[in-house]
């Protein structure tokens, strides 16, 4: 995975509360089994005039030419909820997302973004309103650095405006995931002693969970 | 030791080790897969040259977009459907692993299955990458839902990464009123906190009308606990769940049964357990249940009015989005709303209790001129169960259409819809926008809701069905 350390870019507002990953990526763009060909069907919904189409609503944010190669969304609260579908995350990334800044993400869809190098970043909703009102004025002139090594989201100063400055908290595990762009099944596997030590023990204290003897798929 | 949480016992029983910043590497006892997500997750392990650590483990299902119609093969009504089932029958045997396929008789949706296989035991880790895994914390387990690489994860090393999370204790006590369901009580929940209340949290549900419910409600109610944003939900397993496990083909039997049973009582959270937040609901104030807008927070009593702006807990901006997908205006009655479909399925509701209900109310009666009706079973064993109880002939009787087991219309997937700006009472549990179906507009309620608005031909309350004459 490629590590994320500071990305400095177009943000795009998306500022609506509870944006499900049905909206993200609707299941009709889900087309085969595979994690890439998604990046058209980001936002299928809303980006396009009609259903199954490809025309593009000029309405939507990403489609408007002061976003065009936006890589950081500014979404708002509970970012990502329903579905567990990892496509959302896959879909984002290879349209070029690398951050999200949200006041909260719903959780499979956060440790989705952790093992695809996207980053969750939570920030207050009058933080995230108040980098959305800087970038509204001029987003290509205006873009917004996400700091994973600070743990702070910064624009600078900019035509009078003052420059902007937020810290956010996230969970080290996490952080060393993204910064190091660690493959957590490797990580793990140097755990494989305590993981077998483990299973022994249990045998005898859950033997019910041990399927191995009483399985009605391995008895017939 | 310091008094536990049955969260709290669970956690510790699975930890392998503790890794930093509240993080531990947990055992993972069963992960289930199905077509649409966990294909992608054997085909990415099996790229990786990386092995499935204990096949006898995990367990794989056809539920998600397998056609439901009688008769059916492999051929979806979705556009390239069959690729996912193909793929996903090859990797699962090429892994090792039991995969109740399309024509198995114990094919359905996997968190259906799950239980009435005995899979899903009470103490044990279950992960699916689906939302609702939550569902089986009805059993007293830690089920939760994952992403397909972590999913990967859990194939490979039979373990997770996982933060742990606050512990919040939902208290319902008293009793819940005639007609009013554990899928009202899940919506209640909503209504009143919010799809966010639940963020960090793994949720125990608790109190006297918790108790009271049965194994097939409390799963209704752990079922909406993805919903709630929190990792999970689960519920002390007691003389409910050891009755209802009792018997099942994978949990264990006789003597080791017995034994079993012993260590599940002692799960039960110590009484002076500490929880990081509580909530507590009078069951008495709970009413049936609809939504009126687009995300499943948007619920009121059936007898209400769609709420105004400012009043509905949802910004401005929203509330308006929400009442123009769903074409009504605030201060309607939500019981005159006139519907083209309704759906009993899923995950939330399909279970054999869940029919029975149901068909109580469609008994001798006929589906309103112009309403789709459909009714798709959770897994072909509850389809077998409610045709040797002639429920079968009660729906299609009433102009219901019966299918083979599946996830069916909950979500729409390329295939079959009811339509745009087709309005739906449905036994779900999502009403995003075009979530079934581009446009359609989607009101979530109990399957007795469902019923009595099938026959009426708007949103109706269960109650005012008069119950025929007992033959």
């Amino acid at each position: 995975m490629e590590p994320l350390r500071e990305i400095t870019a177009v943000a795009a507002p998306l500022l609506r509360d509870n944006v499900d990953t049905d909206a993200i990526i609707p299941s009709r763009e889900m087309k085969t089994v595979s994690k890439t060909g998604l990046a058209d069907g980001l936002f299928a919904g809303w980006r396009y005039t009609a259903i199954g189409g490809r025309e593009p609503d000029p309405s939507f944010v990403l489609n408007q030419a002061d976003f065009s190669g936006a890589r950081i969304l500014l979404g708002g609260a509970n970012f990502g909820c329903g579905s567990s579908r990892e496509h959302a995350v896959w879909a984002l990334h290879e349209y070029g997302i690398r951050a999200v800044i949200a006041p909260s993400f719903a959780p499979i869809f956060a440790a989705n973004c952790i093992r695809n190098g996207l980053s969750p970043v939570r920030l207050p909703a009058d933080a995230v309103a108040a980098l959305a009102a800087h970038v509204a004025v001029d987003p290509r002139s205006r873009p917004i650095t996400v700091d994973m090594l600070r743990c702070e989201v910064r624009a600078a100063a900019v035509d009078g405006a003052a420059a902007l400055r937020f810290p956010f908290t996230f969970d080290a595990e996490s952080r060393d995931m993204l910064l190091e762009g660690l493959d957590a099944i490797d990580l793990t596997l140097k755990h494989r002693a305590d993981i077998e030590a483990f299973l022994i023990r249990d045998r005898s204290a859950r033997p019910w969970i041990h399927l191995g003897r009483h399985n009605p798929d391995r008895s017939t | 030791m310091a008094p536990r949480t049955l969260f709290d016992k669970i956690w510790d029983q699975h930890v392998v080790r503790e890794l930093a910043d509240g993080v531990a590497l947990l055992a993972i006892d069963r992960v289930f897969l199905h077509e649409r997500t966990g294909s992608v997750a054997l085909k990415g392990l099996a790229a990786a040259g990386r092995p499935v650590l204990d096949p006898a483990r995990v367990f794989c299902t056809m539920d998600h977009i397998v056609d439901t119609f009688p008769g059916r093969g492999d051929a979806t009504r979705m556009p390239g459907g069959e690729a996912f089932i193909l793929e996903t029958r090859a990797a699962a045997r090429a892994a090792g692993i039991r995969v109740f396929d399309v024509r198995d008789p114990q094919q359905g949706i996997v968190h259906v299955i799950s239980p009435e296989l005995g899979l899903a035991l009470p103490g044990a880790t279950i992960v699916c990458p689906d939302s609702h895994t939550c569902t089986q914390g009805a059993l007293g387990a830690l089920a939760w839902g994952i992403g397909s690489t972590e999913a990967e994860h859990a194939l490979a090393t039979g373990t997770l990464r996982v933060k742990r999370p606050r512990r919040l204790r939902i208290s319902v006590e008293g009793r819940l009123a005639p007609g009013v369901t554990a899928k009202d009580l899940a919506l209640f929940i909503l209504a009143r906190h919010g799809v966010a209340g639940g963020d960090g949290f793994v949720v125990e549900y608790a109190g006297s009308a918790v108790r009271a419910l049965d194994m097939e409600a409390r799963m209704t109610l752990c079922n909406m606990a993805t919903e709630f944003s929190a990792m999970t939900g689960l519920i002390a397993p007691d003389e409910v769940t050891f009755d209802y496990l009792r018997g099942r083909p994978y949990a264990p039997q006789g003597v080791a049964f017995d034994a079993a049973v012993a260590a599940w009582r002692d799960l039960a959270g110590d009484a002076d357990a500490v929880f990081d937040r509580e909530i507590r609901i009078d069951a008495a104030e709970v009413p049936p249940m609809v939504t009126w807008g687009t995300s499943p927070q948007h619920a009121v009593g059936i007898d209400s009015a769609v709420p105004a702006a400012g009043s509905s807990g949802a910004a401005p901006e929203a509330h308006a989005r929400a009442l123009s997908y769903m074409g009504i205006e605030a201060g309607q009655a939500l019981a005159s709303l006139p519907i083209t479909a309704a759906f009993i399925g899923s995950c939330t509701n399909s279970r054999l209790s869940d029919l029975r209900r149901a068909a109580a109310i469609l008994r001798g009666r006929r589906v309103a001129p112009g309403v789709r009706a459909i009714c798709v079973p959770g897994s072909m064993s509850v389809k077998r169960a409610a045709e040797a109880e002639g429920l079968d002939k009660v729906f299609t009787d009433a102009g219901f259409e019966w299918r083979e087991s599946g996830c069916s219309m909950c979500f729409f997937a390329g295939g079959e819809s009811f339509g745009p700006r087709e309005r739906v009472v449905s036994s779900t549990n999502r009403n995003f926008e075009s979530r079934q179906g581009p446009e359609t507009r989607t009101h979530i309620a109990s399957p007795e809701t469902v019923a009595a608005s099938a026959l009426a031909g708007h949103i109706a309350d269960p109650r005012r069905v008069a119950r025929p004459e007992a033959a």
